[in-house]
């Protein structure tokens, strides 16, 4: 047999390798900051220009700043979840017509649990049910892209008509008005030291979300799924249902804010979340996501939200064109990415996508 | 025991692998023992990610037995054959690039700890931990534990991997080309790693290429060809020509 011992380290005479991973820290510290860092020039740009053109300030208003909290909380929840998906290299195009649908179910659910439970259980009752109505077309999207292999893409546009076909019918082809609950207008429009509900109760899903994907297995999985699957399929982690699990989540997500929109106008509307999957999409890579995956947090997610708030309701304050807004938003996505590009450039790390 | 030494702590008895028609592997017998690298030869096409793919649990082979410290084995998936210690360390890495050293040798079974007492949370203090002892035992040395490993060097990135089948103490270690696309220095810190796995008792079989590879740090080599056994020959008995003899056959 074999008796050979094994030489020393030492002879090989190399010395260890220099560590590559020095030079670029502080740059890929301001790339993470990158949102907020951009969310802080607009909001200086806004106050200086409505100062010059109407002598008033746009920061020192708290109206201004309630009116973007609300504004942003419907497409930051979409966004939250999307930040999960896109993060594990897919994409949810579904998530706004769940929201939708789950706008009308909490608008019917409401009502009915209304003539027999007191106004805040029924409320419960309709946020609830929209959130786990919610939970189905994710759980179609997990298996599709899971099971059968459908590409994501295809298969959650498959399910944006079905979403969108089935909250259309289950409303009706019309709103669903909320009548005779005091409580749900409350929640949608009362405020609590200055601070809407809505802005509170997305502040505690989003911290709760943010601990999720930082802190725990699925979120760690979630990252190693993006950057490389087959990595994470060897490392024995159960692919196929962290899949299902994402897009439940995801759509979940979506459900919340369709229950919120709810109680936001006391009406479901089929369309409630339509204008807003490109805003959510366009928060989650603001925020400094990579759509080809593994790259991504909650924290820059808020901040892309923010930033699409900003622009689209400073615009309005300093009176330009509400058309301008589409122009802005886009503008603002394609300068992220090109950010984001150059930084990988120049943070030497390994580019292969 | 039939063996007059110690066991092997691997042995491969008769194993064949068909897909429809094809015999990828046939009848195919060999041993590893306990600080021994075992170098696996052929041409593409040979049957050699055959045989580590039914070594290491991706599918079940046709035929023959696979025994560890002479009992009979069957996996059910890879991460049973890596449960009861074959670690593959594959060509392209298997690593998640976003993910820190850490990271990387816990995924999949991450060490969690409380926060506050109550909240379950990823223990990333204990997973650095870890890496760093991990990486100074392979004497290797990286001082960026909270860098992804996407910032290292193909040589530290193939440590890290060999660091993950290390800290869940493999005793075999598969490797596939693990000096492919590194460069010469790296190639030989990669070979010297591989000495020191050996001198630590664990069995490797080492697949490669590259002939002067093989021979700085292999005890035997295996030919595999068109599925078959070509040959096998302890290296200190051999040379270059007639292992490419039987790589390429008797022409």
């Amino acid at each position: 047999m074999t008796n050979t011992t094994a030489a020393p380290p030492e002879d090989t005479g190399v010395a260890p390798p220099a560590d590559h991973a020095d030079a670029p820290g502080w740059i890929s510290r301001i790339a993470e900051g990158r949102a907020w860092l951009f969310l802080i020039v607009l909001v200086l740009v806004f106050e200086i220009w409505s100062r010059l053109s109407f002598g008033a300030t746009f920061v020192g208003s708290t109206y201004n700043w309630q009116s973007i909290a609300i504004f942003t909380t419907a497409p930051l929840l979409l966004a939250v979840g999307e930040t999960f998906v896109i993060i594990s290299s897919g994409i949810d195009l579904s998530v706004g017509f769940t929201m939708g649908l789950a706008a009308v179910v909490a608008a019917h659910v409401t009502n009915i649990t209304g003539q027999t439970l007191p106004a805040p259980l029924a409320v419960l009752a309709g946020v609830l049910a929209a959130v786990i109505v919610a939970g189905i077309p994710g759980f179609v999207n997990g298996l599709l892209i899971s099971r059968l292999r459908v590409p994501p893409f295809i298969g959650t546009l498959g399910m944006y008509g079905v979403a969108r076909g089935a909250a259309y019918l289950l409303a009706g082809g019309t709103t669903v008005p909320v009548s005779g609950n005091s409580f749900i207008s409350t929640l949608g429009n009362g405020t609590i030291g200055g601070v809407p509900w809505l802005v509170i109760i997305t502040i505690v899903f989003v911290i709760v979300m943010h601990y999720v994907l930082s802190q725990t297995r699925f979120g760690q999985h979630n990252y190693a799924i993006g950057a490389n699957e087959q990595a994470a399929r060897r490392a024995g982690i159960d692919i196929r249902r962290h899949v299902v699990w994402l897009y439940i989540l995801s759509s979940m997500c979506a459900g919340l804010g369709g229950a919120l929109y709810t109680a936001r106008y006391t009406a479901g509307a089929a369309q409630a979340g339509e204008p807003l999957l490109l805003d959510c999409i366009a928060a989650v890579v603001i925020g400094g996501a990579s759509l080809f995956g593994g790259s991504g947090s909650i924290l820059g997610t808020v901040a892309g939200a923010l930033v699409i708030a900003v622009i689209q309701y400073g615009l309005v304050f300093v009176d330009v064109q509400p058309f301008w807004q589409f122009v802005a938003v886009g503008v603002v996505i394609i300068i992220s990415v090109l950010i984001d590009q150059l930084q990988r450039r120049f943070s030497g790390a390994r580019q292969d996508e | 025991m039939s063996n007059m030494n110690a066991t092997p702590l691997l042995e491969v008895r008769n194993l064949s692998k068909y897909f429809g028609a094809v015999r990828a592997l046939n009848d195919f017998s060999m041993q590893v023992d306990a600080g021994e690298v075992v170098a696996v030869a052929g041409d593409n096409g040979a049957g050699k990610t055959t045989m580590i793919k039914a070594v290491s649990g991706v599918f079940p082979p046709t035929g023959g037995e696979i025994l560890l410290k002479g009992r009979p084995q069957h996996f059910a998936s890879p991460q049973d054959a890596r449960q009861k210690g074959i670690e593959t360390i594959y060509q392209d890495l298997a690593l998640a690039d976003n993910l820190t050293i850490g990271g990387n040798i816990f995924l999949g079974r991450e060490p969690m700890t409380k926060m506050f007492g109550f909240l379950p949370v990823l223990d990333r203090k204990a997973m650095a931990e870890a890496a760093r002892e991990t990486m100074k035992r392979l004497d290797f040395h990286v001082n960026r534990l909270d860098a992804p490993v996407s910032n290292f060097s193909g040589g530290q990135r193939q440590a890290v991997a060999i660091g993950r089948a290390v800290y869940w103490d493999a005793s075999i270690l598969i490797m596939d080309e693990p000096t492919a696309a590194l460069g010469v220095p790296e190639q030989r810190k990669v070979l010297s790693l591989i000495r020191q796995l050996k001198a630590q008792g664990r069995g490797i079989i080492f697949i490669s290429h590259n002939l002067q590879d093989i021979f700085s740090v292999s005890d035997r080599i295996i030919v595999l060809r068109r599925g078959v056994l070509a040959g096998e020959r302890k290296i200190a008995e051999t040379n270059h020509d007639e292992i490419v003899k039987l790589m390429v056959g008797g022409a």
